[in-house]
């Protein structure tokens, strides 16, 4: 996504036919790139819903109509079992855990981007939340679009369908396959696929 | 004849006023002194009554012994000669539109500012809207018994007088220091409010709807008198700068908050970069009274401003939230000041200041608790953002508690605008600099939600526009 303390100095990232290896964190996003964040940022002062609209704004290019836009809003927090007066805190400020994971997704949803990034997302949810943001993930996910999730537990996985599987280890890919790779990890850990 | 020769650049200060035995700081070395000439020919061409003549005078001598800060930034630049021509009155403030600095206008135009309020705020005339907007507020607010109005006709009217007589100047007495002196001598304008017992002031009462003599504003007195068990929210100064070609506010706003009454005094204060900030702003409170503080700085070259209140009576109360915000060229040092004087009082100070391209933000703050205070309870925090390597912050905290059965806590943090909040702002797609306003206008949230709305549109305006560096 572009962090700014880190630096590619080999490679390229290729997103859409389109290298965005140097291109700015916030062009990124409206390219249609988007990252649901392991430990999301707390802003004081700004209310998740009125930087929501800037954002939708932003991305889109597109003035967001109020109330079509607030209606929307109100929905998809229902959807994932939000309490809808979250609307009105501030961003992520006092929130839990999983509610922040949930806000996140919530992000996601309203934006609606080409390829979703979901770091950790099931880190801090109880059995109840990952049920409501795996749901949420599945209505988000269409042949239109493209999840890239990383986890250690696969839970959240299990309402999924999922195309590919990487393992990930020191900073190497070790081993790819399709979902059964999955339950393999499941049965045997990830230990033995160390070389 | 070399001493004597010596003794000449002394001798265009009549000395038979007043002698200046101790070291003269430069800068008040001045072709034409303050004399009480001038003083005179100010109080009479105002037509002030006699009590009001003399206490001009008295100032002057007051003003004349006391010393310059010897803390504080730095007052090179203030120039009193300047100061002397424009408060004489037979000099005319022959500022003109054109004489504006296109810088201001420039702002003027980005905050949105109507052109008939511009002008006004630019001291080079008055505006018949202004005049219209001021006579309904005055309409509306004077059949609930209310007075509204210019500090001179308050100070000559046979019902009000007395009053003015009563209170002008006992909250702050031109002994305190240098600056309330000169303000004692030469203030000029200012708004006179007071609210009779159990009155609730419906409408925000808001200064800059007043109408202005041209190069007023400088020596501005505001007094306003909130009886007992009455309600009054009064708002002075605006976002827009407020251009002056003399380049000191030397202003004094006092407030008598009577039982169990309430008053919420707000101000932005954005002077023009070129401008000496220096006023005192001060409340006594009454038993069971409450007075509230919010207060906006930006502007002005130099500022010097700590709005102290004094909680006179058991159970009486203050709030202050501030914000200052200190960008090139600036040295903002503000804060607040609170005296427990009586039992179970309470005082709350939140303030927050922003520092940027090298401007720099002193908060200083002062809570005293007297002897007899029992029971009282006093919280102070201060929270710095500087915004790049070459600004500066300080914060100065003093408390001086003389009673053991109080509850005082202060609490200071100091930062940076946090990359990983940007960075996470950025990802939903909103620009490095958008990011960085939105994160600073947020810092400034708990001012502006305290504020009515056109203010606090205003005040998110001004902060995007210092973000960018486009004010002058």
């Amino acid at each position: 996504m572009g962090h700014p303390q880190y630096k590619v100095d080999k490679g390229s990232i290729t997103f859409d036919g389109k290298d965005i290896t140097h291109i700015p964190v916030d062009e990124r996003a409206k390219a249609g790139l988007f990252l649901s964040f392991q430990n999301p940022e707390e802003v004081p002062g700004i209310t998740l819903e009125s930087f929501m609209r800037s954002s939708r704004n932003a991305v889109t290019g597109k003035p967001v109509k109020l109330f079509a836009y607030k209606k929307e809003l109100k929905d998809k927090m229902e959807g994932l079992s939000m309490d809808t007066s979250y609307a009105s805190r501030y961003l992520n400020v006092g929130f839990s855990g999983g509610e922040k994971k949930k806000s996140e997704i919530l992000q996601m949803l309203m934006l609606n981007p080409k390829l979703a990034i979901l770091d950790e997302t099931d880190s801090g949810l109880d059995v109840d939340a990952v049920k409501v943001v795996s749901k949420g993930v599945e209505k988000y996910k269409n042949s239109d679009n493209s999840l890239l999730i990383i986890t250690h537990n696969t839970k959240i996985l299990e309402y999924l369908h999922v195309d590919y599987a990487h393992v990930l280890m020191d900073g190497k890919i070790v081993k790819t396959g399709d979902s059964s790779l999955i339950d393999y990890i499941n049965k045997s850990g990830f230990q033995q696929l160390a070389v | 004849m070399e001493p004597a020769r010596k003794k000449t650049k002394v001798k265009d200060i009549d000395r038979t006023i007043y002698d200046f035995k101790d070291k003269v700081n430069p800068s008040f070395e001045v072709k034409e002194g303050l004399t009480p000439a001038i003083v005179e020919e100010i109080s009479q061409k105002k037509g002030d009554p006699e009590w009001m003549r003399g206490f001009r005078l008295h100032s002057l001598e007051v003003y004349n012994k006391l010393p310059l800060p010897s803390w504080g930034p730095p007052l090179d630049g203030l120039n009193i000669d300047d100061i002397v021509t424009y408060i004489r009155p037979k000099a005319k403030m022959s500022a003109k539109w054109n004489d504006v600095p296109d810088d201001i206008k420039n702002t003027f135009e980005r905050l949105g500012i109507p052109k008939a309020e511009r002008e006004s705020l630019a001291g080079v005339g008055a505006q018949y809207d202004s005049e219209v907007v001021y006579h309904n507020v005055r309409e509306e607010v004077r059949r609930q018994g209310v007075v509204y109005t210019d500090m001179e006709s308050a100070l000559k009217s046979d019902k009000y007088g007395p009053l003015v007589k009563k209170y002008f100047m006992k909250v702050v007495p031109p002994q305190d220091h240098k600056f309330a002196a000169l303000h004692g001598a030469v203030w000029s304008g200012g708004s006179f409010v007071y609210v009779p017992e159990g009155v609730k002031v419906e409408i925000p009462l808001q200064s800059y709807f007043r109408l202005n003599a041209p190069g007023a504003g400088q020596f501005e007195h505001t007094l306003i008198i909130v009886s007992e068990g009455a309600d009054l929210h009064f708002i002075e100064g605006c976002s827009a700068p407020k251009y002056n070609v003399a380049n000191l506010h030397a202003g004094c706003v006092e407030l008598v908050v009577g039982k169990n009454a309430h008053l919420r005094y707000s101000t932005i204060e954005n002077w023009s970069k070129n401008m000496f900030n220096l006023n005192t702003k001060r409340a006594v409170v009454d038993e069971g009274g409450t007075i509230e503080w919010v207060s906006g700085s930006f502007g002005s070259h130099v500022s010097y401003l700590y709005p102290m209140s004094i909680l006179k009576g058991e159970h009486s109360r203050m709030e202050f939230t501030g914000i200052t915000f200190a960008g090139k060229g600036q040295s903002l040092d503000t804060g607040a000041k609170v005296v427990h004087m009586a039992p179970n009082t309470y005082s709350n100070i939140n303030t927050k200041s922003i520092s940027k391209d090298g401007g720099y933000c002193a908060y200083r703050s002062s809570v005293k608790i007297m002897p007899d205070a029992y029971g009282c309870k006093s919280s102070v925090s201060c929270e710095s953002l500087m915004l790049d390597d070459i600004s500066g912050s300080d914060t100065v905290p003093v408390m001086d508690i003389q009673n053991d059965d109080v509850e005082v806590g202060h609490e200071a943090k100091i930062g940076r605008i946090s990359d990983d909040a940007v960075f996470y702002l950025m990802s939903r797609g909103i620009s490095e600099q958008d990011a960085k306003n939105m994160i600073v206008t947020g810092f400034a949230e708990p001012v502006a939600k305290e504020l009515p709305v056109e203010y606090a549109v205003e005040m998110n305006n001004l902060i995007k526009l210092e973000m960018e560096g486009a004010i002058g």
